[in-house]
């Protein structure tokens, strides 16, 4: 029974990560109407700049992760400005194809700046673990969910409740529409970006915590990760991501402990494809009707 | 008609720049290989031999290793005169091709090797990429001595030998270690079954576990990139393991340590040579003290051949070398003893050489068998206050 | 070569036509200059190496396209098809004891009908979701292959497949790509075809003036899924050593670049993408850190490029040939 518990536990580890990356897809998806394939990579940029930053700039640690987020940022926003925007009207396989590419790009760089090899990285988190009767939880584990639950309940607030969020809702029911209502659609969307990979750059943040190491292509598996638990929640909806995210980190660990190590992956993407097929939108997704 | 003509002439334009574009290569290479003739083998001056390893992609820092290692047995041999081949004193050559660890970008690779002359071929570093061409090597009857290739099929055939241990026969030398030098009846093991390497040891480990009477209470598989080991490690903190095996290579086995004593988990760690350099990828040496694992080569070790090795390297490349570079340094000289031996530069007398020659190498003094199997003996490296330490038993 | 659906010829004509003819001496043509080259050794050994992938590379290409450029899906898996293809076919010629040219056949038969069959499977899905979703959902499948044939024994696991006969040869392939640019060109140019293309388009036209949109997406899933079936059967018997690990999400990538660089939905283009790809890496071993490099620039680019209105400004002026794109384009 116990190890049951642990198990879940570790679910809930990976989960809140793939939920941190899910909520950045999510927001772009539902605002911008596409799959940012870069978005794991901007966990790798994260990482990297917070490395930088701590050995390289010596900054302190609260200091790093705000340089850290600011980047991504920027690097988010300067992305869409020169990749995605000049692609507004093109077919959405056009817009998939340039991210795909920028995923690649943004891999490639770091592979010729930092080389293969990974690099190791001290936590700056630290956190004693807890443990209630024999279940031993690890500190990052305990920061990590709730950085994830404290971002999630940020970004509903932030969504329904400010100005700004109202115009990214607008944007996202209606471009066209928006813009008449005198939202500044480019700046909207170039905000959406700002926050999904401010998003990006704290799941990047968590991740090198919990896993200590650095590698050019770390934001790849986690991000197809993510992008799964989104499309699962229901991408576009701000809950749906953060549900996906748990129950892939939950399926995932489970499959692993009782099924099989060796097919954890298919089971993953199996339940995917399942659920799309029954719920082609996602468990929290809104059905659209394609218009004409 | 008139669209079907314009058809027909745009296919054969395509078949043409086909033929133009592959004709270009041709001649551009060919004239790189005439290039490579006036240097290497056409001289009878030279002994051309050809490198074969990834030198980019994931695997990129085994074969960079061995290239160094291999470089600088090449030029200490060369300054000290060459190699003395009947009467004749030849100078050695390295031309080393990048192979991706890739079987089919090897093939490639290892034609353009041929094209550029080479007389015995000094690789490859990888397994899956040798496995591709291994027939191709054999067809060419060429002497292939593989650094560090641990597949047991990679000398299958009579041209072939291996300096490293095969993969069987590390597993076995864990599982004697772990059953009868330590004592230890059960057994945990978390291996990558994305990764023949990891496979070929825990394979055989497993088998001769059961056959000296232990147990393998929880086998846990992983995949290439993993970074979670949380699932297994608990799983295996569910068990009576008393020891937990890791045949893995030093990115796995420091996730794993470090992982398994977030979990509270004390067992001892025992792993495959894979682990080497597993020091500069932790960030808490504590998860790896006590430590044991296979490894042919210690840079620490104070035997005097090593330490002029890792200075000249350290010199020359401004890091420490590893098993990988000691394995393609140790190749090279033992390519320069089949050439004594045998006396001939022709790839069948060295074959035969081979099986003759003895060879007091960094990895440990080595003889061949018939296989193409090294005899040497197995090195254990404990981990001990954050430094590898030779462990002697 | 222009593909705008009116001036495609009518399929029941002749097909003994002066310009036929002249196909098949082209044809015969090129096969001899291989032939000639191979055999007075004016290539190297490595250049003769390369000619079976480039044949390899022009098939998956082409069939790639099929889905992606014609059908306008985005298609992740397509190195899924072959790997199943690969495995089966390989299995096949392993365990058979056939004359080596009948079991060959029969081998690439079977891989290619196999990977068919599972692209009627992931034809479901197709049916039901598309764009994103469908391309993330052929990227899961892709996975699940891959993980499926790491943990079989039948396929050896991670330890993979060795000593598959190494049939597949330069004749084999240059074949093999003359019947698939054969049947896929005809079949773009085809009825069919235009179906395809009108479902890439305008689905919801499409489907109003009673084109069966379901049956033709599976029926290119399935076409192409056979094409890539087949590329790997040549693939396994030309390696001799087949891994899942080469089957992964990258290779898909690989794939859909010679596509995206030769143009989608032009045939022509991605024949020569596919060599120029297929070469260069060849040639510019040294700066491999870089190939990933430019790969990405070169997707983005070209995107940005064709959705620009230089493009069409360049194609008016006439200094640039017309090449078939994604209809959106002009808007």
């Amino acid at each position: 029974m116990a190890s049951i518990i642990e198990q879940l536990i570790n679910g809930l580890r990976s989960g809140s990560i793939y939920a941190l990356i899910a909520l950045g897809y999510t927001m772009v998806y539902g605002i911008a109407k596409m799959i940012n394939f870069a978005h794991g990579d901007i966990i790798m940029v994260g990482a990297y700049t917070l490395y930088v930053a701590i050995y390289g700039l010596k900054m302190p640690a609260i200091a790093a992760v705000f340089f850290t987020i600011v980047v991504c940022s920027v690097l988010g926003v300067l992305i869409e400005k020169v990749a995605y925007k000049p692609l507004r009207k093109a077919p959405a396989l056009a817009v998939l194809i340039t991210a795909i590419g920028m995923s690649f790009f943004l891999q490639s760089v770091a592979l010729l700046i930092f080389n293969a090899n990974p690099i190791t990285f001290k936590s700056i988190i630290t956190v004693p673990a807890i443990s209630i009767g024999g279940i031993t939880i690890s500190g990052i584990t305990l920061v990590t969910l709730s950085v994830t639950l404290i971002c999630m309940v940020a970004l509903t607030f932030f969504i329904n409740k400010t100005k700004a969020g109202s115009a990214m809702r607008a944007v996202s029911e209606d471009k066209a529409a928006a813009e008449l209502m005198g939202i500044n659609v480019n700046k909207t969307i170039s905000m959406t970006f700002a926050i999904g990979s401010a998003l990006a750059a704290v799941a990047g943040i968590m991740f090198v915590c919990q896993f200590q190491s650095i590698k050019p292509t770390l934001g790849a598996l986690p991000g197809i990760k993510a992008f799964v638990a989104a499309v699962l929640g229901g991408i576009g909806s701000v809950p749906g991501a953060m549900l996906g995210g748990m129950l892939l980190g939950v399926i995932e660990s489970i499959s692993k402990a009782y099924i099989s190590t060796e097919l954890a992956d298919a089971i993953v993407f199996g339940v995917l494809v399942l659920v799309l097929l029954v719920k082609p939108s996602g468990l929290l997704g809104k059905n659209r009707v394609e218009k004409v | 008609m008139k669209k079907f003509m314009k058809k027909a002439f745009c296919l054969s334009l395509v078949g043409v720049m086909a033929v133009g574009a592959l004709t270009a290569c041709g001649t551009k290479n060919s004239g790189s290989t005439g290039e490579g003739n006036t240097n290497g083998s056409a001289d009878s001056g030279k002994f051309l031999i050809g490198g074969l390893g990834p030198l980019t992609g994931e695997a990129a820092s085994y074969g960079i290793s061995v290239k160094q290692g291999a470089e600088i047995a090449v030029e200490e041999i060369n300054k000290a005169g060459g190699v003395k081949v009947g009467d004749e004193t030849l100078q050695l050559e390295l031309k080393f091709a990048d192979d991706e660890a890739s079987g089919e970008v090897a093939m490639s690779a290892y034609n353009s090797l041929m094209d550029s002359g080479i007389q015995a071929l000094l690789g490859t570093v990888t397994s899956g990429a040798g496995l591709a061409i291994a027939d191709k090597t054999n067809e060419d009857g060429i002497l292939q001595i593989t650094p560090s290739g641990s597949a047991a099929d990679l000398t299958q055939y009579s041209n072939a030998f291996r300096l490293c241990f095969t993969d069987p026969l590390q597993g076995e030398t864990m599982a004697e270690y772990a059953v009868k030098t330590l004592g230890y009846k059960k057994i945990a093991v978390i291996y990558n079954n994305a990764d023949e390497y990891s496979t070929g040891v825990k394979e055989a480990f497993t088998a001769k576990v059961k056959e000296l009477g232990g147990e393998v209470v929880a086998e846990e598989a992983f995949v290439t990139n993993a970074v979670d080991f949380t699932t297994q490690l608990t799983t295996i903190k569910g068990t009576d393991a008393e020891i937990i095996f890791v045949p893995a290579y030093y990115q796995d086995a420091a996730y794993i340590t470090t992982q398994a004593a977030e979990l509270g988990i004390t067992l001892p760690f025992i792993g495959s040579d894979g682990w080497d350099g597993v020091l500069a990828n932790i960030v808490d040496p504590a998860a790896l003290e006590g430590a044991v694992f296979l490894s042919p080569f210690l840079a620490t070790d104070e035997n005097p051949a090593v330490q002029s090795f890792v200075t000249t390297y350290n010199e020359k490349y401004k890091a420490t070398p590893d098993q990988f570079a000691a394995d393609g340094y140790d190749t090279v000289y033992v390519i320069k003893a089949a050439l004594e031996k045998a006396g001939s530069t022709k790839s069948e007398d060295l074959i035969k050489a081979m099986t003759e020659i003895e060879v007091k190498g960094l990895t440990g003094d080595v003889t061949f068998t018939e296989d193409g199997e090294p005899n040497k003996g197995a090195k254990f490296v404990e981990i001990k206050n954050g430094e590898y330490i030779a462990k002697t038993n | 070569m222009k593909k705008d659906i009116a001036s495609v010829k009518n399929p029941t004509q002749n097909i003994v036509t002066k310009g036929n003819i002249i196909k098949v001496v082209a044809i015969i043509a090129v096969y001899l200059l291989i032939t000639f080259l191979v055999n007075e050794n004016i290539l190297n050994r490595q250049m003769k190496s390369l000619l079976v992938p480039i044949g390899i590379n022009i098939i998956l290409a082409v069939s790639l396209n099929l889905t992606t450029g014609f059908l306008g899906e985005l298609s992740l898996g397509h190195a899924g098809f072959m790997a199943i293809g690969a495995y089966s076919g390989a299995i096949f010629t392993l365990k058979s004891n056939m004359p080596s040219a009948v079991a060959f056949i029969l081998g690439m038969l079977i891989g290619g009908v196999v990977a068919a069959i599972f692209g009627v499977l992931i034809g479901v899905p197709v049916l039901r979701l598309k764009g994103d979703y469908l391309a993330i959902v052929t990227l899961a499948f892709g996975e699940i292959i891959r993980s499926i044939v790491n943990s079989l024994s039948i396929t050896g696991g991670a330890m993979g497949l060795s000593k598959i006969p190494r049939y597949t040869n330069y004749t084999w392939v240059y074949g093999i790509v003359i019947i698939t640019l054969i049947i896929i060109s005809n079949l773009v140019n085809s009825r069919h075809g235009r179906a395809i293309s009108s479902i890439r388009d305008n689905y919801i036209a499409a489907e109003s003036i009673g084109i069966k949109v379901s049956r033709y997406k599976i029926m290119a899933f399935v076409i192409a899924a056979f094409f890539a079936g087949v590329a790997g059967v040549l693939y396994g018997h030309n390696l001799s050593i087949l891994k899942p690990a080469d089957f992964d999400y990258n290779k898909s990538i690989e794939i859909l670049v010679i596509v995206v660089l030769g143009g989608m939905g032009s045939i022509r283009g991605s024949v020569i993408a596919a060599i120029i790809l297929t070469l260069l890496p060849e040639m510019l071993r040294a700066a491999d850190d870089f190939r990933m490099l430019l790969y990405a620039v070169v997707l983005i680019a070209l995107m940005l490029f064709n959705s620009s209105g230089l493009r069409s400004r360049l194609e008016e002026s006439g200094k640039l040939p017309k090449l078939p794109v994604l209809k959106s384009r002009v808007k």
